[in-house]
C-alpha cells in the first residue's frame, strides 16, 4: 500500500520546479517537464479524490514523521472532505496555466514554469498540513513565487502591485504566527492543529486569537476592508498569475477560516458572527456595486472575485442557535470550488484578448464576437456562470449560502441575494461592451480566433463548470462527513 | 599552578600566536610573486590545525581529568568556547576563500592583511575562552585593534581611513566605558573571575547592588557598542560602508559571534543575579534597535549600509531573546545568531565575489539586471535576502521563530507583536533587492566580476546551506544546543 500520496502531490511539483531551473537553456525541455509534472500531480490528485472514503470524517492519507523534535514540530499531512476538492482544484488550475503559457510566455520561460510548479507544491502543502508550523511554512513560502510572478511578467505597475501583495499578506500571516505560538504554550507544547480544537480558552483570549487569525486569513480571502491589494495585483499580474491567484490562493483564506478559526475559537466566532456577516455582506453588495463602474476588465473581475468570496466568509458564520448552518457551510466550499473554475476561466478569457490587443480597457474593445466566435461562445458561458446562472457551478454555491443566510435571518439572505442582480449586471454589461456590437477598431478587425492550447484550457474549464453545475454531488458527496464533523466541533463551547 | 598540563588547554591559542609570528617573518622574507600563495596557505593551515587542536585538546583534557579552567581561573574551555571557536574557524576559512582575489585586486598587502586577520581571530579566541574580566577585556582589545587595522588597511581610498578613524575613536570610547564599569564591579566583588563575581553578587547588600547596577550600565553600554545595538550603533553603517568588503564580512559575521559569547559570559553568567536589571536595559536597547534599524534601512541606497542597518535590527532581536532571562532565550539567541551570520556571510560573499577589480558592488542599483547576467547567483542572493527577512523555508525563519517563541514563553507578547511588525517593515528592503535584480528592465552599468569555480561553489554551499538548513533545521538546532551543554 503506497502511503505517501500527499507527499508526492506536494514534492513532485516542487522538485520538478527546481529541476526546471537547471535546464533554463532548453526551452522546449522546460515546457515538457513542466507539463508532464503538472499532469502527473493532477493525476495523483484525481486518484486521491477517487480513493477518498466519503463515509469517514477522520483524516485520510495521513503521514506523520518527526521533523523538528526540539519544538515538537512534526511533518504531519492529512486531508479531510474540506481540503480534498481544494487540492484537486489547485493541481488542475496549475496544469491549465502551464498549457496556456506555452505560446504566450517567451522571456525567462524556465523561471516562469518553475515558479508555478513550486507554488503549486507549496499550496498543496498548506492544504494538506496538519501541523500548524508546517502549514505556516507552506503558507508563507507560497508568497515568494507569487511575488516573482507578478513582478517579472506583469504589466506596467507591477512592482508596486507585487510589493503591496507581499507585504499585506505577510503582515497578516506574521500576526497569525504569534497566535500559533501562544496556542503552542497554552496547549501544552503541541503544534498539532487538531490538538488546538480541544484547548479551553476564555472568551477574551479567544477574541484576541480570532483577531490574529482574522488578519492572517481575511487578507487572503480577501475581505473588505483589507481587500485593497487584490484590485492592484490582478490587473498587473500576468494571465497565469491572475488565474492561480484568483482560483487557488484566495481559497487558502477560506480554508483557513474552516480549519483554524471556527474550530479553535468557536465562542469568539459566535460572538463576532454578526460583525463578520456584516463585513461579508458589505463585500458582496458594495464591492459588487464598485465592480459595475470599472473600466479595466481585470479590475472588474478582481472586484467580482472579492464579491464572490464574500459568500465564502458569509457561509462560515451563519450560526442558527449554537450550530453552524449546514447549507452555509457546504455552500461555501462549493462556492470556493466553483469560483475557482469560473474566475480562472474569466481571467483566461481576458488574457486571451490581452495577448492580442494588449489592452485591458473595455473601451478598446467591442465586437469581438464577429472575429472570434468560438471564443465568444466560451466567454458567454463563463460570464453566465459568473452571474450565477442555474446549470453552471456559479449558481450552486450562491444558492446554498443564500439558503443558509435566509435560515439564519431573513435580512442576511435578502442582501446576499442582491448578488444575483449585481453579478449579472457587471458581468453581462462588460461582456456586452466587449464582445457584442460592431468591430469598429482596426485592432479588433484583425483578430484571430483561439488556438488549440487556449481552446483546450477553456474546454476543460467549461466542462468543469457545467459538470459541477449540473451534478454538484460530485463534490458534495465527499464532504458531508467532514462538514458534519466540523459543525459538531463548532457547536460545543470551549469556554473555561 | 601553571604546569604544562594546564597550558595544554590553551594550546590552540598558543599555536595561533606562533603561527602569526611565523607568518609575519615569512612574509618579510619571501619573494613578492609568491607572497599571496604562501600567506594564503599559511592562513588556511593555521585555521585547519587550530580546528583540529581544539577538539584534540578537549578530548585530551577529558581523558586525563584535567581541569577545564586553567591559568589561575583566567581561561576556560567549556563547550560554549569550544564549539564557537570551531564555528569561527570554519567561517574564517570561508571569508579567506571569498576575499583573496578581492584583496589582490585592491592591492591590499596580503601578508599584513592575513596576519592582522589572524590577530583578530586570536583576540576572538581569547575573548571566548576568558573566565576573567581582565582577560575578556584583553581579548576584546586585541580583536578591536586588529579590526581597526583591517579597516584602515585599504589606504588607497579615503573613505576607509574615515571609517577607520570613526571606528577607532568610538571603539576606544566604548572600551573605556566597559573598563570603567568593570572597575566598579571589581570594587564591590573584589574579584575579576566570573564565577566568584556571580557568587559575590548573590550575597551582596542592596547598597552594593546600586553600585553594581551603576557599573552594569557602563558594561551594557560597552557590550551594546560591540554588538551594534542602537543607540550605540553609529559606527556600524559607516564602518561597513567604508571598509573593504573582506573587513566588512569579518566585522559583520565572526566578530558578532564573539561579541555574543562575550555578552553571554558577562550578562547570563557573571551577572545572573542582576538579571532583572540588565533585562530591562536590553528591552530598551532591543526596541530602539529593531525600530531604528528597520526604518532607516529603508532609506539606504548603498547595499553595505543597508546590510549594516539590517544587522542593527537583527541585533535588536538578539537583545529581545536575551531579555527573557531563561535558558530557552539564550538557546534561541545562539541559534538566531548562527542563522543570521550564515545568511549574512553568503550575502557579503556574493558582493565580494561579484565586485570587479576597481569598484565594489556597493549600490543597490548596481544589481539591476543581475538575474539576467548571473541567474544562479541572483537566486543565491535572493535566498540569503529571504533568510535575513525571516521567511520560510529558509533558516532565518526558524531563527526569528525561536526568538519569538522564547519571548512569548516568557510572557512578552506585546513585544513579540512589535518584533513581528518590525520584521514586516524590514521585509520591504530585502524584497527591494529581489525586485532590483529581477523586475527592472534595464541593466546597470556595473561590470560584474567573475568568480572562479572553486569560490563559486563555496558560495553556493554557503547559500544553499541557508535553504537546506531551512528544510531540516534540526542540525543547526542541535549544534546550538551543544554550546550550552
Amino acid at each position: 500500500m503506497f502511503h505517501y500520496w500527499l507527499s508526492l502531490v506536494i514534492w513532485l511539483p516542487i522538485l520538478s520546479g527546481i529541476l526546471v531551473l537547471f535546464c533554463s537553456k532548453y526551452e522546449n525541455l522546460v515546457k515538457n517537464i513542466a507539463l508532464v509534472s503538472s499532469a502527473l500531480s493532477l493525476l495523483i490528485s484525481i486518484i486521491i479524490f477517487k480513493a477518498f472514503d466519503p463515509n469517514s470524517s477522520a483524516l485520510q492519507f495521513e503521514e506523520l514523521t518527526s521533523w523538528i523534535p526540539a519544538f515538537n514540530i512534526n511533518y504531519h499531512l492529512g486531508i479531510d472532505g474540506i481540503s480534498l476538492p481544494l487540492i484537486l482544484l489547485n493541481n488542475l488550475i496549475t496544469f491549465l496555466v502551464l498549457i496556456a503559457s506555452i505560446k504566450t510566455i517567451d522571456k525567462k520561460v524556465a523561471l516562469y514554469n518553475s515558479m508555478f510548479l513550486i507554488m503549486t507544491g507549496f499550496i498543496s502543502g498548506s492544504f494538506c498540513a496538519l501541523d500548524s508550523i508546517l502549514f505556516y511554512v507552506f503558507f508563507e513560502a507560497m508568497l515568494i513565487p507569487m511575488y516573482l510572478i507578478i513582478g517579472v511578467w506583469g504589466s506596467t505597475n507591477r512592482i508596486y502591485a507585487a510589493i503591496k501583495f507581499f507585504l499585506y499578506t505577510l503582515l497578516g500571516s506574521l500576526l497569525m504566527l504569534v497566535a500559533l505560538i501562544y496556542l503552542y504554550y497554552v496547549s501544552g507544547r503541541s503544534f498539532e492543529i487538531m490538538s488546538y480544537y480541544h484547548v479551553p480558552l476564555t472568551l477574551s483570549v479567544q477574541i484576541l486569537l480570532f483577531i490574529a487569525f482574522f488578519f492572517g486569513f481575511a487578507v487572503k480571502v480577501p475581505m473588505w476592508p483589507v481587500h485593497t491589494w487584490l484590485p492592484d495585483a490582478h490587473p498587473e499580474a500576468p494571465t497565469g498569475g491572475s488565474m492561480v491567484l484568483a482560483a487557488v490562493t484566495l481559497k487558502i483564506g477560506g480554508y483557513g477560516f474552516l480549519r483554524f478559526i471556527l474550530p479553535i475559537v468557536p465562542d469568539a466566532a459566535r460572538y463576532l458572527a454578526p460583525f463578520m456577516i456584516t463585513l461579508s455582506l458589505i463585500a458582496i453588495v458594495y464591492i459588487g456595486l464598485v465592480a459595475v463602474v470599472q473600466k479595466d476588465m481585470k479590475k472588474l473581475v478582481a472586484y467580482s472575485s472579492i464579491s464572490h468570496m464574500g459568500f465564502v466568509t458569509l457561509g462560515a458564520f451563519l450560526f442558527v442557535g449554537n450550530q453552524l448552518n449546514i447549507w452555509g457551510l457546504e455552500g461555501l466550499i462549493i462556492q470556493m470550488i466553483s469560483h475557482g473554475f469560473i474566475s480562472a476561466a474569466m481571467f483566461m478569457c481576458i488574457g486571451i484578448m490581452y495577448d492580442r490587443i494588449h489592452s485591458r480597457n473595455i473601451q478598446d474593445y467591442g465586437g469581438v464576437a464577429v472575429k472570434m466566435p468560438v471564443f465568444a461562445a466560451f466567454f458567454m458561458l463563463f460570464a453566465m456562470a459568473n452571474s450565477g446562472l442555474p446549470g453552471t457551478s456559479g449558481f450552486v454555491g450562491e444558492f446554498m449560502v443564500i439558503m443558509g443566510a435566509l435560515q439564519t435571518k431573513f435580512i442576511y439572505g435578502f442582501f446576499a441575494a442582491l448578488t444575483l442582480i449585481l453579478g449579472a449586471s457587471y458581468t453581462l454589461w462588460m461582456y456586452k461592451k466587449v464582445v457584442f456590437g460592431e468591430p469598429k477598431r482596426l485592432s479588433i478587425q484583425n483578430l484571430q480566433d483561439i488556438n488549440k492550447y487556449e481552446l483546450s484550457v477553456l474546454l476543460i474549464l467549461a466542462i468543469a463548470v457545467i459538470a459541477s453545475g449540473i451534478y454538484p454531488n460530485l463534490f458534495l458527496a465527499k464532504m458531508h462527513a467532514s462538514t458534519q464533523n466540523l459543525i459538531d466541533l463548532v457547536s460545543h463551547s470551549k469556554l473555561i | 599552578m601553571m604546569t604544562l598540563s594546564s597550558m595544554i588547554i590553551a594550546l590552540p591559542e598558543i599555536f595561533v600566536t606562533l603561527m602569526i609570528i611565523v607568518m609575519l617573518l615569512v612574509d618579510a622574507f619571501i619573494r613578492h610573486s609568491t607572497k599571496c600563495l604562501v600567506n594564503q596557505s599559511l592562513a588556511f593551515a593555521t585555521l585547519g590545525i587550530a580546528f583540529i587542536l581544539e577538539h584534540y585538546v578537549y578530548q585530551y583534557a577529558i581523558l586525563n581529568h584535567l581541569s577545564l579552567i586553567t591559568f589561575n581561573g583566567m581561561f576556560i574551555l567549556d563547550n560554549m568556547a569550544r564549539f564557537m571557536k570551531t564555528a569561527i574557524f570554519v567561517l574564517s576559512a570561508f571569508i579567506l576563500a571569498y576575499s583573496n582575489r578581492y584583496i589582490i585586486n585592491r592591492k591590499i598587502p596580503f601578508g599584513e592583511f592575513s596576519s592582522i586577520f589572524m590577530f583578530a581571530i586570536l583576540g576572538m579566541m581569547v575573548m571566548i575562552s576568558a573566565y576573567n574580566l581582565l582577560i575578556l577585556y584583553i581579548g576584546l582589545e586585541l580583536l578591536s585593534l586588529a579590526l581597526y587595522g583591517m579597516v584602515a588597511i585599504n589606504r588607497e581610498h579615503s573613505y576607509s581611513s574615515e571609517a577607520a578613524i570613526k571606528f577607532f575613536i568610538l571603539g576606544s570610547l566604548a572600551s573605556g566605558l566597559l573598563l570603567y564599569g568593570i572597575s566598579f564591579i571589581y570594587g564591590i566583588t573584589q574579584s575579576l573571575q566570573l564565577d566568584i563575581i556571580s557568587h559575590t553578587i548573590s550575597l551582596s547588600s542592596s547598597y552594593s547592588r546600586d553600585i553594581l547596577i551603576f557599573g552594569l550600565v557602563f558594561i551594557v553600554s560597552g557590550l551594546a557598542f560591540k554588538l551594534g545595538l542602537a543607540p550605540f550603533h553609529m559606527w556600524l553603517p559607516d564602518t561597513y560602508e567604508g571598509s573593504a568588503l573582506p573587513t566588512t564580512i569579518i566585522i559583520a559575521t565572526i566578530t558578532k559571534l564573539a561579541a555574543l559569547i562575550f555578552t553571554l559570559r558577562f550578562l547570563v553568567f557573571a551577572f545572573q543575579n542582576l538579571s532583572i536589571d540588565w533585562s530591562f536595559m536590553l528591552i530598551i536597547l532591543g526596541v530602539i534597535s529593531i525600530v531604528l534599524g528597520n526604518i532607516i534601512a529603508i532609506a539606504q541606497t548603498n547595499l553595505k549600509r543597508m546590510l549594516g542597518y539590517s544587522t542593527i535590527a537583527n541585533m535588536g532581536f538578539v537583545a529581545f531573546g536575551l531579555m527573557t532571562i531563561n535558558l530557552q532565550g539564550v538557546q534561541s539567541v545562539i541559534f538566531f545568531m548562527f542563522s543570521y551570520v550564515l545568511s549574512l556571510l553568503a550575502a557579503f560573499g556574493i558582493l565580494t565575489l561579484f565586485s570587479n577589480a576597481d569598484e565594489d558592488l556597493a549600490l543597490i542599483s548596481d544589481l539591476k539586471g543581475f538575474s539576467r547576467q548571473h541567474p544562479f547567483a541572483a537566486i543565491l542572493l535572493s535566498i540569503t535576502m529571504l533568510s535575513m527577512a525571516g521567511l520560510p523555508p529558509t533558516i532565518g525563519f526558524y531563527g526569528k521563530f525561536y526568538v519569538i517563541e522564547a519571548m512569548i514563553n516568557a510572557g512578552y507578547i506585546k513585544l513579540a507583536v512589535l518584533a513581528v511588525i518590525m520584521s514586516l517593515i524590514g521585509a520591504f528592503y530585502y524584497l527591494r533587492i529581489i525586485k532590483v535584480m529581477y523586475f527592472e528592465t534595464s541593466d546597470s552599468t556595473f561590470k560584474f566580476g567573475a568568480p572562479g569555480v572553486f569560490r563559486y561553489s563555496l558560495l553556493s554551499i554557503n547559500s544553499l546551506a541557508v535553504i537546506v538548513l531551512g528544510v531540516v533545521p534540526q542540525y543547526l538546532l542541535s549544534y546550538s544546543a551543544l554550546l550550552l551543554s
